[in-house]
């Protein structure tokens, strides 16, 4: 599925990497626990969290995901935007909850990292 | 190459720092990726330990044609068993540590899963000392 139908799907506003929504994600994992997604081996899913931090953005560089969605409307600070931009990420934001967010995009054929 | 960096504890905002400097480190000289992301995981979940429960600490990592190497002394309270904090899902965590997304007990595992040598030395109320080898040759 390509970034641009994930912000269609679930009316995403993009806060970063605009120019790279034609990039495909085969999977996600939703999590607000760090520690979890830490332990994943694969790369390149997208993240889809209500964790909204400096350690979120931290945690993906570390485990080479290149794409965040933060649900529930969450404010994302300019510290946390550089951050991204500096690991050429594409950061997403949701209005809606992680449950509908996850609903939706499952529904069109989103599959889970596991 | 060898690194040295300082990490204080309870600094969350600068926390991943010295991870994310390895982390490009690494990719320059080419390393596998698969071996850069059990480096920088590990690296990363050894510096989160620190800001999380010591006073300070010093991080060097020695990069070799062979494998990368990682030594984390840190000052503060120690682990008391340190075979207890080796299990999955036993935390000594704050609460501030579980707002940022860790403190999950998952931490110390989640290092020897991806180390290819790792040993814990602590002494409580004194500090802890990891290190961690990967082999940057054979992936296993």
């Amino acid at each position: 599925m390509k970034l641009r139908d994930i912000v269609q799907i679930v009316e995403a506003e993009v806060l970063c990497g605009q120019d790279q929504l034609d990039i495909e994600v085969g999977a996600a994992v939703a999590s607000d626990l760090m520690s979890d997604v830490l332990t994943l081996k694969c790369r390149d899913f997208l993240l889809i969290t209500g964790l909204c931090n400096v350690q979120s953005i931290r945690t993906a560089e570390m485990s080479d995901i290149h794409a965040i969605l933060y649900v529930r409307d969450k404010l994302v600070d300019l510290e946390m935007i550089a951050l991204g931009e500096d690991n050429n990420m594409i950061i997403m934001r949701t209005p809606c909850s992680m449950f509908k967010t996850v609903g939706r995009l499952y529904t069109a054929g989103l599959k889970p990292v596991y | 190459m060898e690194f040295k960096f300082h990490v204080e504890g309870g600094d969350f905002t600068s926390a991943g720092t010295a991870s994310s400097q390895i982390k490009k480190v690494l990719k320059q000289i080419n390393i596998d990726p698969i071996i850069i992301k059990r480096v920088v995981v590990a690296l990363y979940e050894a510096e989160v330990n620190i800001v999380a429960h010591a006073h300070h600490g010093d991080i060097k990592v020695k990069i070799t044609p062979q494998q990368v190497y990682i030594r984390l002394d840190d000052e503060g309270p120690g682990i008391e068993n340190v075979e207890k904090a080796m299990q999955k899902g036993f935390s000594t965590a704050s609460s501030k540590v579980r707002e940022m997304g860790f403190g999950a007990g998952m931490g110390l595992p989640n290092i020897k899963e991806n180390a290819d040598i790792f040993t814990v030395r602590s002494e409580v109320g004194k500090g802890t000392t990891l290190e961690i080898t990967i082999s940057t040759v054979n992936n296993g």
